[in-house]
């Protein structure tokens, strides 16, 4: 369970909400709150997860500090969502990840690309790392292909079963069932609201970034985050039909598709990154939970890195630094995914979740 | 030049406007200042996080309009209005000035929306007023903020922390104004002022001389900044009074609440549903007379005439989930006697006063939702709709005191917004807006939302009034 200090205070925020509701236009969490009296630990799990930290309830509050009321809900909700992730994640021994987690995706990814150089370096022998490989199988010579695709492939499921068991535990922590999570018409719902990031308009105007006035451009870099991490998805998996199905091997054309699905997808990726992390740093700190910086920042910076390395490779791919630059590229992404269940990628999945279930209990109030 | 943490402004200078408040009709009268070329300067006594007066706690308003919009599920056209007003005013208002405030609303949404408001449609419990009142995205602070932002754009000069000391009125002709900034005394001149600082809630002292002892035991409900000093020197040079020094919007709220400041959350829905008892646990007024809405801001007035200036709201389990939750927990009890002595009331009369309501209620199908046929018979005072016997443990029960909103005694003035002086001619540079004059309109009672539209129309008249005063 989340600290009681921390639930407590979601609860004296929430009943002072709950008696108001001046603020029912701005997102799925009121009107999620109104549908209730008193509030479970579950409850408050759910309303947390809700949150999609647009600070438009913080900014329009009479009872924001220094009111006696002291009602920040971003900040209380925030540090819940935090704790939330850490008592969901597994295995259980790895929770330790969270409390000063920006250090630890540091350390894990720093390690992982140390790793990877020098496994390649090792592996290869200078002449090759440093060689120039161009035409088929030009990556491969500098990684074998088994071992590529095999260690990357192990990661991912090792990455998605973490994810899923993560699932199992928040789902048995805050008494939702697998069923409501697969109703379709939730489902459908929630799926609409993730791709159009609908809590992020603040009821219309957007959220509070950077200061006190409305604005969409945390949405739009939001977006360009989300959907050029799709893109970069979308050309790893055509990679793997073309190498697979069609034998073509990489590396592939300028022109080809998954390069301009990855190329375009990778510069969404870097703006988006940067601007993000320009909105994190400029934004008043007054509704943020100080401990949620370490890790919403760790998870932009290797993101961004991954990006940047994945276009300088393609860049330079024909020149010595090639052995370098992959091996770089590599090792970041397998920091990215040994960290994605135990840091902010993880509020990508409890977010949908809250979202099925807010769809659930919105359907079920119509009726 | 005068510096706060916010803003720097050279007060040397002479201003076309000086605004003396910092909620809505202050706003309003310096966004319409400053777009007619007025050179305008607001002061607001409050510092910048409490900024906005009452209508940080404000919601939405209730204005004129002939269809139905997005915001507003249909029209509400002046002859409905009017009688809305008369209602709950019985009479008590200047029919001249309520009129033209009703038809000087008209379509008033959009001015607002023009200069910074977002509205939304209205949701869950505010339903029954969807059709006459336009809710504020966020509340009343959300649209302050708005308006702080595009006063901000307009270049409007703001100073927080600004109090305003004294007037310096000759024949009837404002000079200039002697505040403090924080702890500095300043002097300020301007060609016209508009003031548009509140009532006097927010000053116990003041409000002793009307009520007596009984004002300590009155929650203001919202902010402690309206002290009513610039109110008390219009009155004191000249400027005539007009409204019922002792009439003002109350509430009953939760007497748990913060002495100031605590706004809508203190507020308790669960009157109409149980009996309400004075500190000698009998009952005083008909809990059931009509709807709630209607009914909400007599029960102010009503705690406040009660010994000690309290009572207690009583309900069993079968109610507690037909209203709005509130701030604070009600207190529960397994039986009435455990309640009074709950509530220090003598155990054995609040019995008394339970068992003889519950033998004279006659109840046929109890509904909330509309006068249902569930009543007393026989029983003084009666409950003329949703009564029902106190039987099914366990009891709830809330501590009410008089939550007073804002005071009704102001200054006279004109449909220029002009103040009118004791000798009954308009001051040829004083215009006041909002509060301070909604006396002239509001006699007694309250209609939702209505004070925003008086402060929405009066503000922008002033401005208007008192910029074509300065620059001709």
């Amino acid at each position: 369970m989340p600290s009681a200090e921390t639930l407590r205070e979601v609860e004296r925020v929430m009943v002072i909400c709950n008696a108001c509701r001046y603020c029912e236009g701005f997102c799925a969490v009121f009107p999620a709150m109104e549908l209730r009296r008193t509030f479970s630990d579950q409850d408050l799990r759910y309303l947390a997860n809700l949150c999609h930290d647009c600070r438009g309830c913080y900014y329009a509050c009479p009872y924001a500090p220094p009111h006696e009321f002291s009602v920040n809900v971003p900040k209380a909700l925030g540090e819940l969502r935090v704790e939330d992730y850490r008592e969901c994640s597994w295995p259980g021994t790895l929770a330790h990840l969270f409390p000063r987690n920006g250090v630890a995706v540091a350390l894990i990814t720093t390690v992982s690309v140390t790793v990877v150089l020098l496994l390649t370096l090792w592996g290869n022998g200078p002449s090759v790392f440093f060689g120039i490989h161009i035409g088929v199988n030009a990556f491969y010579r500098v990684i074998p292909y088994p071992t590529m695709v095999l260690s990357i492939s192990a990661l991912a499921l090792l990455v998605l079963v973490a994810v899923l068991k993560g699932v199992g535990n928040l789902c048995r922590q805050t008494d939702s069932t697998v069923r409501e999570l697969t109703d379709p018409h939730a489902n459908i719902r929630a799926i609409g609201d993730v791709l159009r990031l609908r809590y992020l308009d603040g009821g219309g105007h957007g959220c509070n970034y950077p200061d006190d006035r409305f604005s969409m451009i945390r949405r739009w870099y939001h977006h360009l985050v989300f959907y050029g991490f799709m893109l970069c998805l979308a050309a790893t998996s055509v990679a793997m039909i073309y190498e697979h199905l069609l034998h073509w091997s990489a590396p592939y054309p300028y022109l080809s598709l998954p390069v301009v699905l990855g190329t375009v997808g990778g510069t969404a990726l870097l703006i988006g990154t940067v601007g993000l992390l320009y909105l994190k740093l400029r934004m008043d700190r007054a509704p943020a939970t100080s401990k949620a910086r370490g890790m919403d920042i760790a998870f932009i910076l290797v993101l961004f890195l991954t990006s940047l390395t994945g276009l300088i490779l393609l860049a330079l791919r024909t020149t010595p630094a090639m052995g370098t630059l992959l091996a770089l590229h590599i090792g970041i992404v397998v920091g990215l995914f040994i960290t994605m269940p135990y840091g902010k990628f993880i509020h990508s999945v409890h977010r949908y979740v809250a979202l099925v279930r807010s769809a659930l209990d919105q359907s079920r109030t119509k009726q | 030049m005068v510096s706060n943490r916010h803003s720097s402004v050279d007060l040397s200078q002479t201003f076309d406007v000086l605004v003396v408040g910092g909620g809505n009709a202050a706003l309003c009268a310096a966004i319409t200042a400053r777009e007619a070329g007025g050179a305008v300067l607001m002061l607001e006594s409050a510092p910048k996080e409490f900024r906005g007066g009452n209508s940080r706690h404000t919601r939405n308003l209730r204005y004129l309009h002939k269809r139905e919009n997005n915001y507003l599920t249909g029209p509400y056209l002046e002859d409905e209005f009017w009688a809305d007003l008369l209602q709950v005013t019985e009479g008590q208002t200047n029919e001249y000035l309520a009129r033209f405030t009703i038809r000087q609303s008209n379509d008033i949404g959009l001015w607002m929306a023009h200069h910074g408001c977002v509205f939304q449609p209205a949701l869950r419990g505010t339903l029954h007023l969807a059709r006459t009142n336009a809710f504020f995205l966020g509340g009343g602070k959300g649209l302050i903020n708005a308006y702080y932002a595009t006063a901000s754009k307009l270049r409007v000069d703001v100073l927080y922390d600004a109090k305003v000391l004294d007037l310096e009125i000759h024949q009837g002709t404002f000079e200039s104004a002697s505040l403090l900034i924080g702890n500095e005394p300043h002097k300020v001149r301007a060609k016209s002022v508009v003031v548009a600082s509140g009532g006097f809630q927010a000053n116990l002292d003041w409000l002793k001389v009307y009520w007596g002892a009984a004002a300590d035991n009155f929650i203001i409900r919202g902010t402690p900044y309206n002290k009513g000093r610039v109110l008390s020197v219009l009155l004191d040079k000249g400027a005539k009074p007009v409204g019922d020094s002792r009439q003002c919007h109350a509430v009953a709220v939760d007497a748990r609440a913060p002495k100031f400041d605590g706004g809508i959350v203190t507020r308790l829905d669960c009157i109409p549903f149980g009996v309400v008892v004075n500190k000698h646990a009998e009952r005083f007024h008909d809990e059931g007379e009509d709807f709630w809405p209607k009914r909400y801001a007599i029960w102010g007035r009503l705690v406040a005439q009660q010994p000690g200036e309290i009572a207690y709201s009583i309900i069993d389990s079968k109610s507690i989930d037909l209203f709005m939750p509130s701030v604070f927990p009600p207190v529960r009890a397994d039986s009435i006697g455990e309640m009074g002595t709950k509530f220090g009331l003598d155990p054995s009369n609040l019995e008394k006063t339970v068992a003889a309501f519950n033998s004279s209620v006659r109840c046929g199908t109890f509904d909330s939702t509309v006068m249902d046929d569930c009543r007393t018979e026989g029983l003084v005072p009666p409950k003329s709709h949703w009564a029902r016997p106190l039987d099914t443990p366990p009891f709830y029960g809330y501590p009410l005191r008089p939550g007073i909103t804002f005071t009704y005694l102001g200054v006279m003035i004109n449909e220029e917004a002009r103040v009118i002086m004791q000798d009954g001619v308009p001051a040829s540079n004083i215009f006041a807006a909002g509060e301070v004059i909604s006396g002239n309109i509001l006699g007694k009672g309250y209609l939702a939302g209505f004070g925003m539209t008086i402060g929405t129309v009066f503000g922008r008249i002033a401005g208007r009034e008192a910029t074509r005063h300065a620059v001709g």
